[in-house]
């Protein structure tokens, strides 16, 4: 189990002010969603959780110990993070590449242990990848790379997920299933989730918790139900968006 | 991880290791017979021979390996460094310093040892002065690296053509044979050799922080790695066996770039096993290259560096359409 806090956050990129004070606890088991429009500082914020870029100030508190004093590698062996961008494509195959998942963890400096290579192939296989396991990554689809790097991150087995639009490029079946495979990492691993996606209603399906990022630095945060609603996300988004019920869900779209 | 595959491609570059190496020491002007070399290997006679294998023949072998084997190894680090499939161990300016350290020394009318640490004293300049104007603002991004680099060999560039067109036609042919990489001269210690070893063991070491960063900065720091020291180590180390393997055969071209495509080409793109696979077939390539040019228009000799393009090119063009692309 691990638990990310954070305390008086001020984030800033250049001169605009992505959010001050902020002030949140994620728990085990907890699934928070990140939304806020086109540059609005998700990715900033999400980088800035794992240290990859300055805080204005403010703390992170990873399991109560601070971010900066924790070593880079026990840090990697409990928070990991999907990057919006995909992986540079210089030639590997999607074998080796999933496996460098496993760098936190890896103990011995030329072997492979056999308990890290199992873990990577069932990280493949979760996304459907293990038939291409030996297959170069140039070769693969933009949907396929990304769930070779959303195999990447389970095989790195982290505690803390942050994923930066984790939908990108995947079809309606394979968004669905990658929440239930994270759902099942969650619970087996004691983890949390911290999700930054432009697709609210993802957000609404799988999140229970939202931080809704506004301009000049403000933000809501709370439950879903409390956050999601049609005059919140019209003000944030600045576009009027409507909301629509029906078999115990509710799906939101812009006018 | 490492297949039987990939095990067999180190077995098979071993074996060239060794056949070149004999191969080098057979060849020359003075007959050597296999039986002899053998002979004089294990308990050294006072005749000729001898006196050939261990005065010109072993330690000139020893010079040609150790350099391939450097300039293959840093090439492969510049590429992880610079994440870019054309960069080579002189492509930040290195040999360019080294160059005109080299010709400003010839021009002295210096040689032999003098000139050696003119050459190293140009790279250790430009390592230095690269560094120093990449890294000015704390923000040394591979892009801003590479433009460096670039701008800085440019200029070496000009002072080398400057001091070529302003020296005496002698001087020209002995800075000609420089600037093409040539073993002739060499002077090779324990010290260079043992600096390949202690590259090969680092290289070891660092392989799997190299097989993460390569993929990319952000992804290697997200896996653990101290990213800003990992460059560094990989920058100062790359300059240093550049700088040792110009020292010692001027800059021999070719090696450092094609021979780690070369063997990803063969499926070696873990660095466990692209970095002792690069030393060996670098060594191994530059014994064989320079193993002709002395003797291919015998008794003149060939600068190295001329022969590593002529049969470097049709190899790696044979690779590239042999190795078929899954």
């Amino acid at each position: 189990m691990a638990t990310l806090e954070i305390q008086a956050l001020e984030l800033q990129i250049g001169e605009k002010l992505v959010c001050r004070n902020l002030n949140l606890c994620i728990q085990e088991n907890e699934r928070w969603g990140l939304l806020g429009k086109n540059g609005a500082g998700k990715t900033t914020l999400l980088h800035s959780l794992l240290g990859l870029r300055p805080i204005t100030s403010g703390h992170i508190l990873i399991d109560g110990k601070e971010l900066a004093k924790l070593p880079r590698m026990e840090l990697a062996a409990k928070i990991g993070i999907l990057f919006q961008q995909g992986l540079s494509t210089l030639p590997a195959t999607v074998f080796e590449t999933v496996m460098l998942g496993r760098h936190p963890h890896v103990q011995s400096l030329l072997r492979d242990n056999p308990a890290d290579v199992a873990i990577a192939h069932k990280a493949l296989a979760a996304f459907d990848l293990d038939a291409l396991s030996d297959r170069e990554i140039d070769t693969l689809s933009g949907g396929e790379l990304q769930r070779l790097s959303l195999a990447m991150l389970v095989a790195q087995t982290p505690q803390i997920f942050l994923l930066d639009e984790p939908s990108n490029h995947l079809d309606v079946a394979f968004q669905v299933k990658l929440l239930s495979i994270l759902e099942q990492k969650i619970s087996e691993q004691s983890a949390c989730l911290l999700m930054a996606t432009h697709d609210i209603n993802l957000a609404a399906r799988f999140c229970d918790r939202i931080i809704l990022l506004k301009d000049e630095g403000e933000f809501l945060i709370g439950e879903r139900d409390e956050i999601l609603n049609e005059e919140n996300l019209s003000a944030a988004y600045n576009c009027p968006i409507k909301s629509l019920s029906g078999e115990g869900r509710t799906l939101f779209y812009p006018l | 991880m490492i297949s039987n595959k990939q095990f067999l491609l180190f077995a098979l570059l071993s074996i060239l290791a060794i056949i070149s190496i004999l191969l080098s020491l057979l060849s020359g002007s003075v007959d050597i017979s296999v039986s002899q070399l053998l002979n004089n290997l294990f308990h050294a006679e006072n005749n000729l021979q001898t006196q050939v294998l261990q005065e010109i023949r072993i330690p000139r072998t020893i010079a040609a390996f150790t350099t391939g084997g450097l300039l293959a190894l840093s090439g492969v680090i510049m590429q992880v460094l610079l994440r870019n499939p054309l960069a080579d161990p002189y492509i930040l300016g290195i040999s360019g310093g080294a160059a005109v350290g080299a010709l400003s020394a010839i021009l002295l009318g210096l040689s032999g040892l003098w000139l050696s640490n003119a050459a190293f004293f140009g790279a250790l300049l430009s390592i230095l002065l690269v560094f120093g104007i990449a890294n000015k603002f704390g923000n040394w991004s591979v892009t801003r690296l590479l433009l460096t680099g670039v701008v800085v060999s440019a200029g070496w560039g000009a002072v080398i053509n400057i001091l070529l067109t302003t020296s005496s036609t002698n001087n020209v042919q002995s800075m000609l044979f420089w600037l093409m990489g040539d073993l002739s001269q060499s002077r090779v210690g324990l010290a260079h050799f043992g600096l390949l070893v202690l590259g090969l063991a680092g290289g070891l070491m660092l392989s799997r922080s190299l097989n993460v960063l390569i993929r990319g900065e952000l992804v290697a720091a997200s896996l653990g790695i101290d990213v800003r020291a990992l460059r560094l180590i990989l920058y100062f180390s790359a300059s240093v066996f550049t700088a040792t393997a110009v020292t010692i055969a001027g800059s021999v071209g070719f090696v450092g770039l094609i021979v780690p495509h070369m063997l990803r080409l063969m499926g070696a793109r873990d660095h466990r096993l692209l970095i002792p696979c690069s030393i060996l077939l670098g060594g191994s390539f530059l014994v064989i290259a320079d193993s002709l040019a002395r003797t291919i228009i015998a008794p003149q000799q060939l600068p190295v560096g001329v022969v590593t393009a002529i049969i470097g090119v049709p190899a790696f063009i044979i690779i590239l359409r042999t190795t078929i692309r899954k």
